[in-house]
């Protein structure tokens, strides 16, 4: 791995992890209008994915969007004024936290209903396959989505019309409260997806050397002219309450033991071991003034005017 | 004058429309099999590939989203649907993200789509062919909805629902498709906003749509039996709706009937009386809604016949609604003013 990439992903891991332990914090002054769906212990992921991308790719995610929003390039100051309601976010105060949006940085779009953003991707890819550009999508979305008749719809049109998509399933086990094995009989989510003729496998430990080593292959490949789809199911844990920045074990659906190995594996920690504490420092200083200036962005933003409720309905 | 059928309409538009713009892309189940989805879609796959004009698999949920996907990248796709019933399986793409996506990311991306659907009438359509589920939509902000009647019309709007930038619903009527009319061989649109006065009168104002716009022509004439002169208004695009031109000619009658292809509850004909009504307040006016039975369709002739409203109860409760009361009157059938039989299976 070259020093520059390490530094990529620590920039980026670092990025997400601060930004959202600060939502975490602002949370309760209720400055934040809009429920926040916390990418932690999940970000190795997006990071991973994101890196093997290029600028002009184009990613759609779910409501659990900090962390593929940021990862993406998203911008930081629009993510941060969307979350407090104004008019300079990224939404334009029309979205929050659960829809993010940046076309600038390739990011799409985000939905709140599960699976919804799935067949989007896919109708994007086929618009990149006819307009010959060699742009790349990718697909964000969790185990849940795999219960939900449009991924089965979308997979299997992208797999007869050889799209340039790639399908990212982040499986934390749960939707919601509710466990895989409640909701699944099959618990090989892989396997579904290359039932459809998609090639397809599972990658273990939140590992984000080896999901950026093999979304890249996939990448480079794709950009070749191979034919798509691919499926990637990368198995992750997410580390706070599904919604709100709080611990959830009280609700006694989890435990924290079942946690502990996901928070020892943490990815953050694994990548700046092997970056050196003076560059670390210096990433971590540039970042922290960034996070400051975008809450200050933010706080000074003003709300949206009372005519913006009309605009924008129709273009 | 030129006179082609609804559907030729439709193909002629579909293929300049085509010809004009690379983006435009044609797709939905049974687009590109034999039958071309009652010819509107004949000979669009030898002419422009089987990347711009394709049958889909059987996942109305998904291509909906896939035509919002190649919508938010540039392309300006016409999804099809050969029966409006089958658009209950798309409801969330197109009202959670086709209504909502321009409105909800802010004005940063909009969708140029239009879905083009059919509702069914007679020979056993039945519950799940003959549904006509526009005002689902016209409720929902972010969305064009638009019921052509006339091959006139058919064309003009289907150009300016593609050309337009956001999410539009084109609705239609499959015993429409059989109507011949003028139509110009030029690109030409119709646009939203401006309704039409089909007949002009003074003594009711009937507003039909879709199908009905026929059934209410029908009525004007059965009316002409009885001395009353009937003004028939088509809405044409149901949303935007353009109540100014409904609002006028009520004033002037002071009585108003909205004939729906639909059931009336929450219906388009509630939400024109409705809209009337506030528009002309401390007026005394006459109103009345009819449409669908509040049943589900039945297949069987027998039943279904008494399920539409048709150009004899339609001039029937006209008469009653000027009389001020039930009058039995019931004017002379007109064989020429029966509706064209539509003769299955498709």
């Amino acid at each position: 791995m070259d020093k520059s990439k390490l530094t990529n992903f620590y920039t980026s891991l670092y990025k997400i992890r601060r930004v959202e332990e600060e939502i975490s914090k602002v949370y309760a002054t209720d400055k934040i209008k809009s429920p926040v769906h916390l990418s932690i212990g999940q970000e190795a992921i997006s990071v991973g994915v994101c890196e093997a991308l290029l600028p002009q790719d184009v990613v759609f995610g779910t409501y659990r969007g900090h962390a593929l929003y940021l990862a993406k390039g998203g911008n930081l100051n629009e993510m941060i004024a969307e979350l407090y309601g104004k008019a300079t976010g990224s939404n334009a105060g029309k979205g929050g936290s659960m829809h993010l949006i940046d076309t600038n940085a390739g990011v799409m779009g985000q939905s709140a209903v599960v699976g919804t953003t799935i067949p989007q991707a896919v109708g994007y890819a086929y618009a990149q396959k006819y307009l010959k550009t060699k742009r790349i999508v990718v697909s964000f979305f969790g185990d849940g989505a795999i219960e939900e008749g449009v991924f089965h719809e979308s997979i299997n049109f992208a797999a007869v019309k050889k799209l340039p998509i790639i399908f990212i399933c982040e499986n934390n086990f749960y939707a919601i409260h509710t466990h895989h094995q409640q909701r699944q009989a099959n618990l090989n989510i892989w396997e579904k997806a290359k039932s459809y003729g998609a090639p397809s496998e599972r990658i273990e430990g939140n590992d984000i050397f080896k999901i950026y080593e093999r979304v890249r292959e996939t990448v480079d490949s794709l950009r070749k002219g191979s034919e798509g789809p691919f499926f990637f199911e990368c198995m992750t844990y997410r580390w706070k309450e599904h919604v709100g920045p709080g611990e959830d074990f009280h609700l006694g659906y989890r435990t924290e033991e079942e946690r502990k190995p996901w928070m020892e594996n943490d990815q953050l920690l694994k990548v700046a071991q092997l970056i050196n504490p003076t560059t670390r420092k210096k990433i971590e200083d540039q970042i922290e003034k960034e996070i400051k200036e975008a809450f200050e962005f933010a706080e000074k933003s003003p709300f949206p005017k009372d005519s913006a409720l009309f605009t924008d309905v129709f273009k | 004058m030129r006179n082609i059928a609804y559907t030729e309409a439709i193909l002629e538009a579909t293929n300049q429309l085509m010809q004009k713009d690379p983006n435009v892309i044609v797709f939905g189940l049974d687009v590109d099999d034999p039958k071309a989805i009652q010819g509107t879609t004949k000979g669009l796959p030898a002419k422009f590939g089987s990347e711009r004009v394709f049958g889909t698999p059987l996942s109305e949920d998904a291509m909906t989203g896939a035509a919002v996907g190649m919508a938010l990248a540039g392309l300006r796709p016409i999804h099809i649907h050969i029966r409006m019933d089958f658009m209950l399986l798309a409801m969330n793409q197109l009202v959670n993200i086709a209504a909502k996506s321009h409105y909800m990311y802010g004005g940063r991306v909009n969708i140029p789509l239009v879905v083009r659907s059919m509702i069914g009438k007679s020979w056993g359509q039945g519950a799940q062919h003959s549904q006509s589920l526009y005002s689902f939509f016209m409720h929902v902000p972010g969305l064009k909805v638009v019921a052509p009647t006339t091959p006139y019309d058919a064309k003009g709007c289907l150009i300016e629902a593609v050309k337009d930038n956001n999410p539009v619903i084109y609705v239609e009527h499959r015993i429409l498709h059989f109507q011949k009319g003028y139509v110009p061989q030029k690109m030409y649109t119709v646009g939203p906003g401006k309704a039409r006065i089909t007949s002009p009168g003074k003594d009711i104002t009937l507003v039909g749509i879709s199908n009905m716009q026929l059934e209410c022509q029908h009525a004007k004439f059965y009316l002409e039996q009885v001395g009353v002169e009937a003004e028939v208004i088509d809405p044409i695009w149901l949303s935007p709706l353009d109540i100014a031109t409904i609002v006028e000619s009520v004033k002037k009658t002071g009585r108003l009937i909205v004939v729906d292809n639909d059931w009336v509850t929450c219906g388009a004909s509630s939400e024109i009386v409705a809209a009337v009504i506030e528009r002309l307040p401390g007026k005394s006016i006459a109103v009345k809604r009819m449409g669908f039975a509040q049943v589900t369709c039945p297949p069987t002739p027998a039943l279904e016949n008494l399920f539409y409203p048709n150009g004899i109860t339609i001039a029937q409760a006209a008469y009653d609604l000027i009389e001020g009361k039930k009058t039995n009157w019931a004017p002379t059938p007109k064989d020429h003013l029966q509706e064209i039989e539509f003769r299955g299976p498709f």
